[in-house]
């Protein structure tokens, strides 16, 4: 039986849901205005006023905000409350260039832990699960958020935080946990290490899994629930709007319902900016329609995706965000061409190979050159040479039809590829442009 | 009759087989047959050895991929030219193929050719009808 952590707002008529963001936006647009002088010199520049908001119909009226506007605001210029209201920061890892900091006053921190709780009971807990939580705890979002949601849903909660993966397993049993909460690429991991101690998936409690942090395959999917035998789902967040729970799986697994209630969704065409209809693909825009500390109206997340409102088998009415492709940010282009790491994951695992891999990209002789890197595994492994390289040969192919681009494939030693206890590292660019 | 054969996934990067007959080393496990097969990334070690249970678990242990094959160990009984020839043309007699091959010595100081061939029953039977015996495991185990 489908249980919701917040009926009345999961399963909200259409004409609810559009008059309880109404009413948000309005309010919100308002406080934005009168608290951050950084977006209402944006909303000037555009010639718009709180008045000039009436409806979400409106929206298309303000202006956006990216990445580079936080980072240009960097540490306080979007900060919408005072100091002494804010509770705590989260910030992101930084990869991709200066840290973004967030920040949460007690509201904001409650909210965001409701989304979480929703995305936990989608997946089945209740306050009988023990629910382990492995991810890093600290300024990364992962942690505290689904800690958090634990909480709220009763569950006994493990805030094991990320690595020391015999710990890890030795609490996964001993407590009996039965949800477990990490980056996909470290279940994996747990899976593999779970495998090579010899445990079989029914000596361990688990039932569910909740991963996110990073985009991960279908192919992927399965083969974490096969290994950890347990039904896993995906869920979605950004460290700019709260952290993960903006969007969550339900048991239909066909997309992740959004908590529109506090975060309203666009789809924009990327290069013009414009509204796009539903169910045209381009990049996901959301406004965070409560959070006070934080409170970042059109966000462009770089994410492209999918949104339907078709009627979903769980009850809930919440709309719906297809997986990503990938975070424009984890798009590579080589050669000219748009390669996602995850499509060269499912080739990899639709071929029988595991998701350990590492991609380089490198520049010889001014053109771009692809290194799928793949461990070899004792499944793959057979006496004859001719076989293995065919299964190489295959990947080629696989790749080529995949991303129309030739890459070279090198199997490599087990274990060679460094196991991430976060966000796996898939991609190493030694491009110097 | 016929032997177990080793065989290892070694990536092609300087040090790799060092590495990995370092382990073997350390543990005292005698290569008594070795023959590398080379790609452009990796290699094939294939190797015959005293004991087959403990080199297998200890590369295992030490993250090396590898399997057991079956080969058949020929004895070549005189050290003369054509003593190949005449032991390749029974098989040829048994339409056999032979994947490769390479070469050992036995403790009883006598050479064999290490053959993997597609029917290692058939390329036994016809061995022993001609009087030729196949090595067993004991040749790589007597010390």
């Amino acid at each position: 039986m489908e249980r919701f952590f917040h009926p009345e707002i999961e399963c909200a008529s259409r004409e609810e849901m559009t008059a309880i963001q109404n009413e948000k936006l309005l309010s919100q647009v308002k406080h934005v205005w009168e608290n951050v002088p950084y977006y209402r010199k944006k909303m000037e520049e555009k010639g718009v006023t709180p008045d000039d908001i009436k409806s979400i119909d409106d929206m298309y009226k303000l202006p956006f905000l990216s990445k580079a506007d936080l980072r240009e605001a960097y540490p306080y210029g979007l900060l919408g409350a005072p100091l002494k209201d804010c509770v705590r920061i989260h910030s992101t890892s930084g990869t991709t260039g200066k840290r973004v900091v967030a920040f949460y006053t007690q509201d904001d921190i409650d909210l965001w832990e409701d989304c979480c709780a929703r995305a936990l009971t989608a997946a089945g807990a209740t306050e009988e699960d023990v629910c382990q939580v492995s991810y890093g705890f600290g300024l990364f979002t992962g942690g505290a958020g689904l800690n958090g949601g634990s909480h709220k849903v009763g569950c006994l909660t493990i805030p094991m935080s990320s690595g020391n993966t015999e710990r890890q397993i030795m609490f996964l049993r001993d407590l009996s946990a039965t949800i477990i909460c990490c980056t996909p690429s470290y279940a994996a991991y747990l899976g593999e290490s779970m495998k090579e101690m010899g445990l079989t998936p029914d000596q361990i409690p688990l039932k569910a899994g909740i991963f996110g942090a990073e985009a991960w395959s279908e192919e992927m999917r399965h083969s974490i629930e096969e290994t950890l035998g347990i039904k896993a789902y995906d869920i979605y967040g950004l460290t700019e709007l709260s952290g993960p729970g903006v969007s969550f799986e339900c048991s239909e697994q066909t997309g992740m319902h959004i908590n529109e209630d506090h975060f309203l969704a666009e789809i924009i065409d990327p290069d013009t900016g414009e509204v796009l209809p539903e169910g045209t693909e381009g990049e996901l825009v959301f406004t965070s329609l409560d959070k006070k500390a934080f409170p970042l109206l059109r966000y462009r997340t770089k994410d492209i995706c999918v949104l339907s409102r078709k009627k979903c088998s769980c009850g809930r009415t919440l709309i719906k965000m297809a997986k990503p492709r990938g975070r424009s940010d984890d798009m590579l282009i080589i050669r000219g061409v748009n390669v996602f790491p995850s499509q060269i994951e499912t080739v990899l695992l639709n071929n029988g190979y595991q998701a350990n891999y590492q991609i380089i990209i490198d520049r010889i002789n001014n053109t771009d050159t692809l290194d799928v890197q793949v461990e070899m595994t004792p499944e793959m492994f057979t006496d004859d040479i001719g076989e293995i390289t065919a299964r190489q040969k295959a990947l080629v192919d696989g790749l080529k039809s995949m991303l129309g681009l030739k890459a070279k494939v090198t199997l490599v030693a087990p274990k060679s590829i460094t196991r991430s206890e976060g966000k796996a590292v898939r991609v190493i660019d030694r491009r110097k442009i | 009759m016929s032997v177990k054969q080793i065989s290892i996934f070694v990536e092609n990067k300087p040090g790799k087989m060092f590495e990995m007959t370092e382990i073997l080393a350390a543990s005292k496990i005698n290569l008594r047959g070795l023959s590398l097969a080379e790609t452009e990334g990796f290699g094939i070690v294939r190797i015959l050895v005293d004991d087959v249970y403990k080199a297998t678990t200890l590369l295992k242990d030490s993250g090396y991929v590898n399997k057991i094959s079956k080969v058949v160990l020929v004895p070549l009984p005189e050290d003369k030219p054509g003593a190949l020839s005449e032991v390749l043309g029974i098989l040829n007699e048994e339409k056999i193929n032979i994947n490769y091959m390479y070469a050992v010595n036995g403790d009883d100081n006598m050479t064999y050719m290490v053959l993997k061939v597609n029917d290692s029953n058939a390329a036994e039977l016809a061995l022993e009808a001609r009087g030729i015996h196949p090595g067993d495991q004991e040749v790589l185990t007597q010390v």
